[in-house]
């Protein structure tokens, strides 16, 4: 079912009366979300990623804007009739039941036409063990259980009800790095299996490029950029979201462009059509850059780290923003290590122009 | 591990602590082991050179004294009366102060009042409440008027008047008095636990409760008491030590005569009955019935245990 938010505000008060300091935890968010998709809510620490999750499950109500499932508004819908399952970042599983009690739980809850007999019950709780893998695991209680485990309860029982909306609160926080890996792959195939529309939130950008049909980048409650991974990836709009997706982060650099020419510093490394002269910020990814002994870009080399298939050559210069240049280069270029300076010349689909102060990016023709 | 030449240093630290264990605990316990078993003993025969022989005889007088069944009685059924009626009012009590917003400090205050206030005013206050006329000794011709506030209430709503603690009073009207006032007294730590308990349940299980769909009965039964079994558990273990210790209360509502002026030691306490054969200085006799008690609270608390150890959870 597609999700619609229109104009999604939520502002909490000021806890202390004196200063009138209100939070605006969501700015107008506008999106719909299409029907079956993985979307991966993305942003930095309290930039209202939980708070766009807890209205979308009601537990939150906002203080204005529409929320819809489907066609039917559910803005001042109560939680239980939303049809959501709910995963917590810390999973929430209830300590003192065992893992198919509480996978049971909430069709225990159910009433009326929708109640199921015992028999079915089990079915369904065993049919979203199964889903998860963790069908051997159920007389166990939630401490019994590894992080991972627990999480694949909390998704089944947030999956045994069948919900309309999947909502997944920073699942993957708790795991170390392997387990991380492994338990994306897994939502990822039980998004697929099932076909439920679910929000994925998470701050962290590659778990969110690598599994989310649609990412929506988020900044103290605003929304930046909604598109693909790889379109936001290699179009973001603004110098916040360049910076925020890939790993190694984007370098940045402070740099003018005059003449039609864009400068890093005194280097002239591009020429480009209809673009007005400024001080600008230029964003390079670490894999825009070539090795090229007549390049228009001079820096002073550090050292280059041997990573197999590519080698990753750091170097400085001093228009860089960030403390050392960390550039990507397939290691058939051989890098001469003894020489003091390195010379690239830059990729264009690459770098990425922001205006110095509102930090938006501008568009402009290659030469 | 401390070092064996260090050890003495770790023994002298250790000193303070463990020379007032050993007078004011170990000592006095043993001495009520050797004062329970030595027949008809006596401290005031033995200042005076008298020897005892060793037997169980202080436990048969005591078992056999009708004055202690009675006083068993009174005790067991104080403890089954108010342990579970106090638990639970606690209980509901803390759950609906912990889901209001606005006057919940005040109320927690008002609540917990009665821990802080001396439970023998207390008892004087309660004894006038269920008093049935002006005074305590009223004799026929003296007084008419009803003085208690709860029978003015039971009158006001056209009820008889009962006659709760004065003389010529039912045993049942004493005991339902005693439970009143021991459940009342009860309330403010049970509560005080119990909000403290409820307040370091994580919140998002109710999020997730809400999310399941959960009515609030089941909310309840399903999430609050079973998280809460840890401190439930506390209180009514600690309840029950504490019924049969019941002592004070019974002074507070009756005197010293622990019953009616017309049935004296008629609520009178296991532990009450302690302090009657001290008074009458038949130490070998109060040893015997304070071991007694001993093994009756241990027997109970280990039940409790066991009992616990299946419901509560985690
Ligand atoms: N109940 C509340 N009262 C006041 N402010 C709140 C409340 N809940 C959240 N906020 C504020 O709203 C903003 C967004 O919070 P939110 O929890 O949505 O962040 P988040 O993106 O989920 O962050 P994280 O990645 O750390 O979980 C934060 O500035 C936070 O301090
Ligand atoms: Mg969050």
């Amino acid at each position: 079912m597609k999700v619609v938010l229109e104009n999604l505000t939520k502002i909490f008060p000021s806890r202390n009366k004196k200063s009138n300091e209100e939070v605006i935890a969501v700015n107008n968010f506008n999106f719909e979300i299409p029907d079956g998709k993985l979307i991966g809510l993305l942003g930095p620490s309290g930039c209202g990623k939980s708070t766009t999750l807890y209205m979308l499950s009601g537990l939150q109500k906002p203080t204005s804007g529409k929320i819809y499932f489907g066609d039917d508004d559910v803005t001042e819908l109560a939680t239980e009739k939303r049809g959501i399952g709910l995963v917590f970042q810390n999973y929430a599983l209830y300590p003192h039941m065992t893992v198919k009690q509480n996978i049971l739980f909430p069709l225990q809850n159910l009433k009326g036409e929708e109640k199921m007999s015992k028999e079915e019950m089990l079915e369904r709780a065993y049919y979203a063990a199964k889903l998860v893998q963790i069908d051997e695991l159920m007389d166990r209680k939630p401490n019994e259980l590894s992080g991972g485990q627990q999480q694949r309860v909390a998704i089944a029982r947030a999956l045994v009800k069948m919900p309309r909306i999947l909502l997944l609160d920073e699942p993957l926080s708790n795991l170390d790095a392997r387990l991380r890996l492994q338990t994306r792959e897994e939502i990822r195939r039980i998004q697929k299996e099932t076909g439920i529309t679910t929000v994925f939130v998470t701050h962290d950008q590659e778990e969110a490029m690598s599994i989310s049909d649609l990412i929506v980048v988020m900044k103290l409650g605003v929304v930046q950029q909604i598109g693909k991974p790889q379109e936001v990836y290699d179009n973001p709009v603004n110098l916040f979201v360049a910076k925020f997706l890939g790993t190694p982060p984007i370098n940045v650099f402070d740099g003018k462009i005059k003449g039609g020419k864009v400068y890093i510093g005194e280097d002239a490394v591009m020429e480009v059509k209809d673009a007005a002269d400024q001080d600008v910020i230029i964003g390079i990814r670490p894999e825009g850059f070539n090795l090229d002994e007549n390049g228009p870009f001079h820096c002073k080399l550090e050292n280059v780290e041997v990573m197999g298939r590519d080698v990753s050559v750091v170097s400085t210069n001093a228009a860089s923003l960030n403390p050392v240049i960390r550039s990507i280069i397939n290691s058939d270029n051989k890098v001469n290590t003894e020489s003091e300076t390195v010379r690239y010349s830059i990729k264009p689909h690459k770098m990425f122009v922001f205006n110095k102060e509102t930090e938006e990016r501008i568009y402009f023709e290659v030469k | 591990m401390v070092d064996n030449k260090q050890q003495w240093k770790a023994w002298l630290y250790l000193s303070p602590a463990i020379i007032l264990l050993l007078v004011f605990t170990v000592w006095p316990i043993i001495n009520t082991l050797r004062m329970a078993f030595l027949e008809g003993y006596s401290a005031q025969a033995e200042v005076g050179g008298a020897t005892f022989e060793f037997g169980i005889g202080n436990f048969l007088k005591v078992i056999e004294y009708k004055k202690f069944l009675q006083c068993m009685q009174n005790t067991i059924l104080l403890c089954v009366l108010t342990v579970p009626i106090s638990t639970l009012l606690a209980l509901l009590i803390a759950v609906a102060l912990n889901s209001i917003k606005g006057l919940q400090k005040i109320l927690q205050t008002i609540f917990f009042l009665p821990y802080v206030t001396n439970s023998i005013a207390i008892g004087m206050v309660f004894a006038a409440m269920f008093n049935i006329v002006g005074s305590f000794h009223g004799t026929e011709n003296e007084i008419i008027q009803t003085a208690g506030i709860i029978n003015n209430v039971i009158e006001f709503f056209g009820g008889e008047r009962v006659n709760w603690i004065n003389a010529g009073s039912q045993y049942w009207a004493n005991i339902t008095v005693m439970v009143v006032y021991i459940v009342w007294n009860a309330l403010p730590f049970k509560i005080l636990v119990l909000l403290g308990g409820l307040q370091s349940i994580n919140a998002q299980y109710y999020d997730a409760a809400k999310v399941d769909g959960t009515s609030r009965s089941r909310v309840f039964a399903r999430i609050t008491v079973p998280l809460l079994s840890p401190m439930l558990a506390y209180v009514i273990i600690t309840g029950f030590i504490g019924g049969f210790k019941e002592y004070t209360s019974i002074v507070g509502i009756f005197g010293e005569t622990m019953g009616p002026p017309d049935a004296p030691g008629r609520l009178n306490t296991m532990v009450g009955f302690v302090y009657e054969a001290l008074e009458n200085k038949h130490q070998g006799r109060a040893s015997a019935a304070a071991l007694i008690l001993f093994v009756i609270i241990l027997i109970v608390t280990r039940l409790n245990m066991r009992f616990g150890k299946k419901s509560v959870y985690y």
